[in-house]
């Protein structure tokens, strides 16, 4: 069993202890512990299953690459799924839940699947379930979807907050161990701004657990001094729980800062995003020992040999009472004499080299340990807890020479550098064969605008494993660091470290080395997503032979660890099976962030109402009090309707529509886009942008005009008025103005640069409202101020004046087919001219109407709308628009594409109006079918309806829609079967529907 | 994220602040052009691996349309030129040549 020894554990308050639970069972711990080494001191080994098979899985493990101890963290809003327990620190009252089982831990039914193991090989889901397709919704998925998932996920809204934050620094340095402490501390001392970020709770890595000396004192020792002289520097900014998640293009680092997870009544954010510039990066991020792949690897008790070590000297955790090592390197001595000092009973050292180890060997020797060389381990035995282990020559097939009885394993296959970070943006990397592992490759660097390095790897990630090289090397390459981001070298020294004398590593990928396929299909290379080295081998003898295929095939490397303790081996295994040394397999490509980060922290304070700000129109607050449903268009809100008592939204409508027909109607069109294009070239600029002639317009005017991209499609329509000899305002639609005054820049500032025209967006600077309606007229002379009869001011003439006491400027246009003004003022009035509108209208039975009412009447005229008949596909020929293009001009943006053939093709769909048969209302979108099918076996289609709606004043449904030949087809009859299961009929008729001689505006 | 320095209001911009306009230096087609010409203005874009001449726009910042000579592999940035210009100029085009030494500009010889 494993648990809490009665002395030591550097990291812990034995003083006092705290509660938190498991799978709803109370345990206690101390203040320090995570929450894996408390449930090591509980003697909870098994925290959950494996994903595919439902094997029994326990901590790995002491830091982020734990592939197994996933547990769901919290309750409620403050859930969270997949959260490592070798991360999380203990707090009082956490509760946590193993995941991956069902009905519960020690009982699961899914542990069926590893009986089954031999057929779900790899690939086992695209082979499976592939046929017959119809088994796919009913059988496979559901039986995929219960047996699968990592976790659960949230069911209610995080109740926590997040925040990005912007920071700057000469020299970033990525990892708080030995490395970046020195690194930062030599380059700080050139005067550099230094930032300095380290993921766990503690400052120095690793080091206080291996040991060794600096400068003759102990590393501990040394650790101290160093983080106390940091934190007296002005220029050092040091931040604890703080990951550098993932480096990019020229310089560009997230940080991901964990505020509150270990205080969980603190206020406050939880999580902090760091986006960070650098000059220069060093990356000091260690090295993660990897595993041994022998038959049983998995089985709870087998733990990495230098987790074991940080849980007893951390925590004062022994893992096991009777424990096994395993190893390939002189590093699993460390442990050996670690746990036997702590009075933990080692029975042997496996070594898998034959000549064994070094120095290290002979202390462990001394303590009374046994060691046997060229030993590895054939099979451990058990369930849920190590039993057993069988060992073996490592060089042979796996015959058992002797079986022990244990608790625990610990296996060390050497270390793997943190490569992550260097490589996210472009590092190379180099396989240093002596130690097995790939390290950064320093003539590679990732290049910066310069065209130069910004990042260095320091210590054990840039493959300085032993103490003694990470000072030398650190050291320089704080130096250096400092002196790419523009600082001067200081004379400082490098401090000294004991030398240790080690025997080299010899590589172990597989233990025993010609283990038979029993063995290998029992050895463990992915644990989290259970991939086995027979997987890898079978990939390769199916032709998998990139890396790249590999991993995705047998999943290796995908879960939610990224392969941390996997790739290697798992590539090496490749290696081995298609015959090739292991850089001519490389490296699947390292992907940020390093670990998972929250989506709340990518969010940042990025949610409800800041996530995207409202547009209000000055009249918006009177809307909002006067029964408005609101509609977005755009960033802005518009009413959609004004309802009224228990009125519902449709019988608004319909009022509105008939009182602006019969009364007089007042519309909000101050989202309306409006741009000043001004100078003596802007009639011949707008030639260009409109595809009718803008430059013969005269000042007073106005122009209704299109205008297309460059491919030829309608992009935009409005009404344009010339203001003066040199000055146009056109008008865009609500969502356009933005978008149209920068399709208006660039083409000033990219093609027609000598061209005498500057743009201006001043859609804010007005309020504009419609006054619309039979009795519009009368009701602007009651205000009085401006002649605004047929005589003075014409259909489609506008003019400058101030009405009941307000500057404004009055268009008469129309968009409903009603005498219509459209009237702009300082945005500052336009509240109080929208009521004094309100109020001087009563006696003529003035209602305000929203845009449903907007888009009906415009549909009763024929009216198109941008967006409705257009979906970025329609040419203006497409719509009967023909009018409105210029024959006169030589050029418009959008003339040379409108004439490729298949713009001018006769048999693109084209403009009708839409009656049905039986007056109901065609549902929005359907398509007409015509006779016979296409080649995929599906209904020919002959059109399709672009806008429809109910017509208050024709009392029945209209729509508009594109039709093949339509306009050729007046009169005929085409059908809609819908997905409402009805099947519409639809007479082809002219899409103005009402008033078509236009009297009624023009009065 | 890359930085480009616009050059107009000579910000380092961060390149949330920037709108990328794909190649630069197009020749516009109008009426009258051949549909191969045409097509290839309106279509075929140059997306190289290694050098390239791009269109940006400083957007949440000055709003003007400038040009940047970079590296789409190295990423590296050989200058920024405002876009009111036929060809790279020369100082652009000698740093880039320092790294590219074959390269010329449109292929001249």
């Amino acid at each position: 069993m494993s648990k809490r020894l009665s002395t030591g554990g550097r990291l812990i308050d034995r003083s006092r202890r705290i509660g938190f639970s498991f799978n709803g069972k109370p345990l206690a711990g101390h203040p320090g512990d995570t929450l894996a080494s408390a449930l090591l001191a509980n003697d909870q080994m098994m925290v959950g299953r494996s994903f595919k098979y439902h094997r029994p899985r326990g901590i790995v493990a002491s830091g982020v690459e734990e592939p197994n101890a996933l547990v769901n963290m919290g309750e409620g809003k403050r859930f969270e799924p997949n959260q490592r327990a070798t991360t999380t620190e203990l707090f009082d009252g956490l509760t946590a839940r193993s995941q991956n089982h069902w009905p519960s831990l020690d009982f699961d039914i899914g542990g069926i699947n590893k009986h089954l193991s031999r057929l779900l090989p790899a690939g086992f889901y695209y082979k499976m379930f592939m046929y017959p397709r119809a088994f796919w919704k009913s059988v496979y998925e559901p039986f995929i979807r219960q047996s699968a998932g990592l976790g659960q996920a949230p069911t209610e809204r995080d109740a926590d907050s997040y925040e990005h934050f912007y920071a700057f620094a000469d020299v970033l340095v990525i990892g708080g161990g030995v490395a970046g402490l020195l690194a930062a501390r030599h380059a700080a001392d050139t005067g550099a701004r230094v930032l300095v970020l380290e993921q766990t709770a503690h400052w120095g890595g690793r080091s206080p657990v291996d040991g060794g000396t600096v400068d003759g004192s102990p590393v501990a020792q040394f650790i101290d001094e160093t983080v106390s002289a940091l934190e007296q520097m002005p220029n050092v900014t040091l931040r604890r729980r703080c990951m550098g998640a993932g480096v990019y293009d020229h310089g560009y680092v997230l940080g991901y800062e964990r505020l509150t997870d270990h205080l969980p009544y603190a206020q406050g954010p939880r999580h902090r995003l760091w986006r960070i510039r650098a000059k220069q990066i060093v990356t000091a991020t260690g090295a993660i020992e990897r595993p041994l792949s022998f038959a049983g690897n998995d089985i709870p008790g087998v733990m990495l040999a230098s987790a074991m070590r940080d849980y007893a000297v951390d925590y004062a955790v022994s893992p096991g009472e009777r424990v096994v090592v395993a190893t390939n390197n002189d590093d699993g001595y460390r442990t050996a004499i670690c746990l036997r000092n702590a009075g933990v009973n080692v029975l042997r050292v496996l070594d898998a080299r034959s000549a064994g180890g070094g120095a290290l060997m002979d202390d462990a020797r001394a303590l009374g340990i046994r060691v046997d060389p060229g030993r590895g381990i054939a099979k451990v035995g058990g369930g849920k807890r190590v039993q057993s282990v069988q060992i073996c020559a490592q060089d042979g097939v796996g015959g058992a020479l002797e079986a022990l009885k244990c608790d625990a394993v610990a296996m060390s296959g050497g270390w793997s550098p943190v490569v992550h970070l260097w490589s996210h943006c472009g590092g190379k990397l180099l396989w240093d064969e002596a130690q097995a592992h790939f390290r950064p490759d320093p003539e590679h660097p990732p290049l910066g605008a310069d065209g130069n390095g910004f990042v260095r790897a320091a210590g054990a990630s840039n493959g300085a494993l032993a103490l003694c090289d990470t000072l030398a090397d650190a050291t320089e390459a704080g130096k250096a660091a400092a002196k790419a981001a523009g600082f001067r070298r200081r004379n400082t020294r490098a401090p000294v470290g004991e030398a240790v004398s080690e025997r080299p590593l010899e590589a172990v990928w597989l233990m025993p080395q010609q283990a038979d396929v029993g063995l290998r299909s029992k050895s463990w290379l992915d644990f989290q997503n259970d991939v086995k080295v027979s997987d890898v081998q079978l990939a390769a003898r199916e032709g998998f032979e990139s890396v790249e295929h590999t991993k995705r095939y047998t999943t290796l490397g995908m879960a939610t660890d990224q392969g941390k303790l996997s790739n290697i081996n798992g590539l090496a295994v490749l290696s081995d099976a298609l015959g090739q040394p292991i850089p001519a397999t490389g490296t699947t490509t390292f992907r940020p962030p390093y670990t998972p980060i929250s989506m709340g922290a990518i969010a940042g304070e990025a949610r409800d109402e800041v996530f995207q700000p409202i547009r209000r129109t000055p009249i918006h607050d009177w809307h909002d009090a006067h029964g408005a449903d609101w509609e977005p268009v755009g960033q802005w809100r518009r009413p959609y309707a004004f309802r009224r008592g228990s009125e519902s939204a449709h019988d608004a409508v319909i009022r509105e529509v008939r009182n602006t027909r019969e009364a007089v109607g007042l519309l909000d069109a101050s989202t309306l886009g409006k741009l000043i294009v001004k100078g003596p070239d802007a009639g011949r600029f707008l030639d260009m942008l409109y595809t009718n002639m803008m430059s013969t317009l005269k000042p007073g005017r106005c122009r209704y005009g299109l205008m297309c991209n460059e491919n030829g499609f309608l992009m935009d329509d409005g009404v344009v008025a010339r203001i003066d000899e040199d000055t146009f305002l056109c008008h865009t639609t609500t969502g356009g103005a933005e978008h149209i005054h920068a399709h208006m820049e660039e083409w000033l500032q990219t093609e027609w640069w000598d061209w005498q025209v500057y743009v201006a967006n001043v859609t804010e600077q007005h309020a504009q409202i419609g006054v619309v309606g039979p009795m519009a007229r009368k009701l602007l002379d009651k205000i009085g101020g401006m002649d605004l009869s047929a005589e003075a001011l014409p259909f489609m003439a506008w003019a400058d004046g101030r009405i009941g006491g307000f500057d404004a400027r009055v268009y008469r246009i129309s968009f409903s087919g009603e005498l219509s003004y459209e009237i702009a003022v300082p945005a500052s009035q336009g509240l109080a001219f929208w009521k004094l509108l309100i109020s001087a209208g009563a006696e003529f039975g003035i209602m305000p109407y929203g845009t449903e009412a907007l888009h009906v009447m415009r549909a009763e005229k024929g009216f198109i709308m941008i967006g409705d008949e257009t979906d970025g596909t329609v040419i203006p020929q497409d719509l009967g628009l023909d009018w409105a293009i210029s024959g006169k001009k030589e050029d418009y943006i959008g003339k040379r594409a409108q004439a490729r053939s298949h713009m001018a093709d006769p048999d693109r769909w084209k403009l009708v109006g839409l009656e049905t048969t039986d007056g109901s209302v065609l549902p929005d979108g359907a398509y007409a079918v015509g006779e016979g099918v296409n080649a995929n076996g599906q209904k020919v289609t002959q059109g399709r309806v672009t806008s429809t709606y109910y017509s208050p004043t024709l009392d029945r449904g209209i729509a508009m829609g594109l039709v093949l030949h339509g306009p050729d087809r007046m009169g005929e009859e085409i059908t809609f079967p819908c997905t409402d299961g009805k099947t519409y009929s639809a007479r082809i008729v002219d899409p103005v529907f009402y008033d078509k001689d236009g009297e009624k505006q023009n009065v | 994220m890359l930085i480009l320095t616009c050059p107009y209001c000579g910000v380092a911009a961060d390149e949330t602040e920037l709108a990328c306009g794909g190649e630069a230096h197009l020749t516009r087609h109008g009426p009258g052009s051949s549909d191969d010409a045409f097509h290839g203005y309106l279509f075929s874009r140059k997306n190289p691996r290694g050098l390239h001449v791009e269109r940006w726009r400083h957007v949440q910042g000055c709003g003007k349309w400038f040009h940047a000579a970079r590296d789409t592999v190295t990423l590296q940035v050989f200058g920024t030129y405002p876009a009111q210009s036929h060809e790279p100029p020369e100082d652009i085009v000698r740093a880039i040549r320092r790294r590219h030494p074959e390269w010329t500009w449109k292929g001249a010889a």
